[in-house]
């Protein structure tokens, strides 16, 4: 080889990988909102967005705070939140249990997985005469129609996560001669709880919504309540107070959930 | 406590999967599994364990298991099958909760396993924070905690690194020099089958059938990496293995 040949070219090796792992970024999510409410108030104030259409951000922060003075926001308030809890419990945990059943029980599963399927996509709202016919006028048809909206996604995503575990782990938990009862909860339920947990997310969503569409339909205090007299009187700003109420409790729920995965979940990888 | 298979045979479906087999686990000894890949060793241990009946013929246990024996047939499984939501600890006391044995005494038997597996400064760590070779301990320590009468190991070390796999080794032979267990040992690998076995099963290919049952003396503390005796039995194995390899390989591709 002679000294003269040309040197072979040298360049670093392209990078391609990175991605595909979410990473925590806390400052992101609130800028998107910040940043659009700060738009919709420029759009206001200059009347590029007309008052008819939209209420300005600022009149709508006054009127929240009047509520808040008045004390007539916890007047709303907590019915909402007492039939959102009790409702969703009772859905959730009923659910998780049917869903373990499913799960586990080849009875079970052909008895029930085709009776969730019929349910599922029926418009739980459309049965709230019934319930009120079942459970009185009150908050029982209330607590109803919220748990049998949140029972039937958290059963899904129950029996799917319940499939999902590992069956080697079930086979070890065996072999050391644990009882049926046992490996449910000691192997089959942590297990599980990723896709429970995220199932919840949905449940707990859904629960909101025929929570507001119950309380429209039929109650004096409640933020569902609130939100249909604003509406019936075409008051914008006392409408957007009731609807960011709401945003605020869908997003306080995905953070409770988002706190009680990385509580649970740190084990995985 | 002694195992004995009695005739084996089993099918799944349309696939004979064994046939015939008879083999004897005498107490205090490990027994080594050897045969191509499919030929129903993982199949047959799950039925020494009573995971899984086998179609005909019966296991016998001869004698009681000792009377401090808390789980006699004990796995300790490829994956290793660990809890990853329970630290090291917690997948040791898994095996131990069910049998009322008290705080104290689990607490007892932990460390001392942990001590025996060189495992005391992990006792905390989540199994995601261990290498291979430290899951498997996990997965040994487990299976000495139950003091089992039999400990049935499906490629333990085969997802281990060479390295690695040569320290569990020589790990397995001071436990067993130290207290003698009875194990059935499943491997692909004829050096460790040479090396751990007292006796080496042979089995065919599907429809697996013994062809042979190798018995080595040597005691296995004495046993060296590169003996030139103990070469020369596992270049026997290999010939009969090969055989077996070769046909199967053959009989796959014309699937
Ligand atoms: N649950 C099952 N259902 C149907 N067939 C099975 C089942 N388990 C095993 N088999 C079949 O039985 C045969 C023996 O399987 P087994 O896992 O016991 O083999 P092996 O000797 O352990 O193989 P390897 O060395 O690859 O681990 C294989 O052909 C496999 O496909
Ligand atoms: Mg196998």
């Amino acid at each position: 080889m002679s000294e003269t040949a040309l040197a072979p070219t040298r360049s670093s090796v392209a990078f391609r990988g990175g991605g595909f792992a979410p990473i925590r970024i806390r400052w992101v999510g609130p800028l998107v909102f910040v940043v659009l409410i700060a738009l919709l108030e420029y759009g206001t104030r200059t009347g590029f967005i007309s008052n008819l259409t939209m209420p300005r951000p600022s009149d709508v922060l006054a009127t929240f705070v009047n509520l808040w003075k008045s004390g007539l926001l916890w007047q709303h308030l907590l019915p909402s939140l007492t039939r959102l809890a009790v409702g969703s419990a009772a859905g959730v945990t009923v659910g998780i249990c049917v869903g373990v059943l499913i799960g586990l029980l080849s009875y079970v599963r052909a008895a029930l997985v085709g009776l969730v399927a019929a349910i599922f996509p029926i418009p739980k709202i459309a049965l709230l005469p019934l319930f009120v016919i079942w459970f009185g006028i009150d908050e029982g048809s209330k607590y109803a129609l919220i748990a049998l909206g949140t029972f039937t996604p958290t059963v899904v995503a129950t029996y799917g996560a319940v499939d999902n575990v590992d069956r080697t782990l079930i086979r070890m938990g065996q072999s050391f001669g644990l009882s049926w009862f046992s490996i449910v909860k000691k192997i089959v339920l942590p297990g599980a709880m990723p896709g429970i947990l995220s199932g919840m997310r949905i449940s707990l969503a859904i629960g909101i919504i025929l929570l507001v569409a119950a309380e429209m339909l039929g109650a004096e205090f409640g933020i569902g309540a609130y939100i249909l007299e604003a509406g019936s009187l075409y008051d914008l700003e006392r409408l957007f107070v009731g609807v960011s109420v709401l945003s605020v409790l869908g997003v306080s729920v995905s953070a409770l959930l988002g706190l009680a995965e990385r509580r649970l979940l740190g084990w995985r990888t | 406590m002694e195992l004995q298979l009695d005739n084996i045979s089993h099918r799944y479906g349309d696939v004979e999967v064994m046939r015939d087999i008879s083999i004897n686990i005498p107490a205090g000894k490990i027994v080594c599994l050897v045969g191509p890949s499919g030929c129903g060793k993982s199949t047959l241990l799950r039925f020494i364990g009573g995971l899984e009946r086998p179609q005909s013929g019966q296991i016998i246990q001869v004698g009681e298991p000792p009377a401090d024996c808390i789980n006699p047939l004990t796995f300790v499984f490829q994956d290793f099958a660990l809890l990853p939501w329970r630290t090291v600890e917690g997948n040791i006391s898994l095996a131990l909760e069910e049998h009322g044995l008290g705080g104290h005494r689990m607490d007892e038997i932990i460390t001392g396993v942990l001590d025996r597996t060189k495992l005391t400064d992990f006792r905390n760590a989540l199994p995601k924070q261990l290498s291979g070779g430290m899951k498997q301990r996990v997965g040994i320590a487990r299976a000495l905690a139950v003091n089992p009468a039999v400990m049935l190991m499906d490629e333990p070390l085969s997802a281990l690194d060479s390295q690695t796999r040569e320290l569990l080794m020589d790990d397995l032979i001071t436990l067993w020099t130290r207290q003698p267990f009875t194990a059935v040992y499943v491997t692909h690998n004829l050096q460790e089958a040479v090396r751990l076995g007292h006796f080496i099963v042979v089995l065919s290919r599907r429809p697996g059938t013994i062809r042979e049952v190798v018995e080595i003396e040597r005691p296995l503390a004495e046993r060296e990496f590169g003996d030139a005796d103990l070469e020369i039995r596992q270049k026997h194995l290999w010939n009969l293995m090969r055989e077996e390899a070769m046909a199967s390989d053959m009989e796959l591709v014309s699937v």
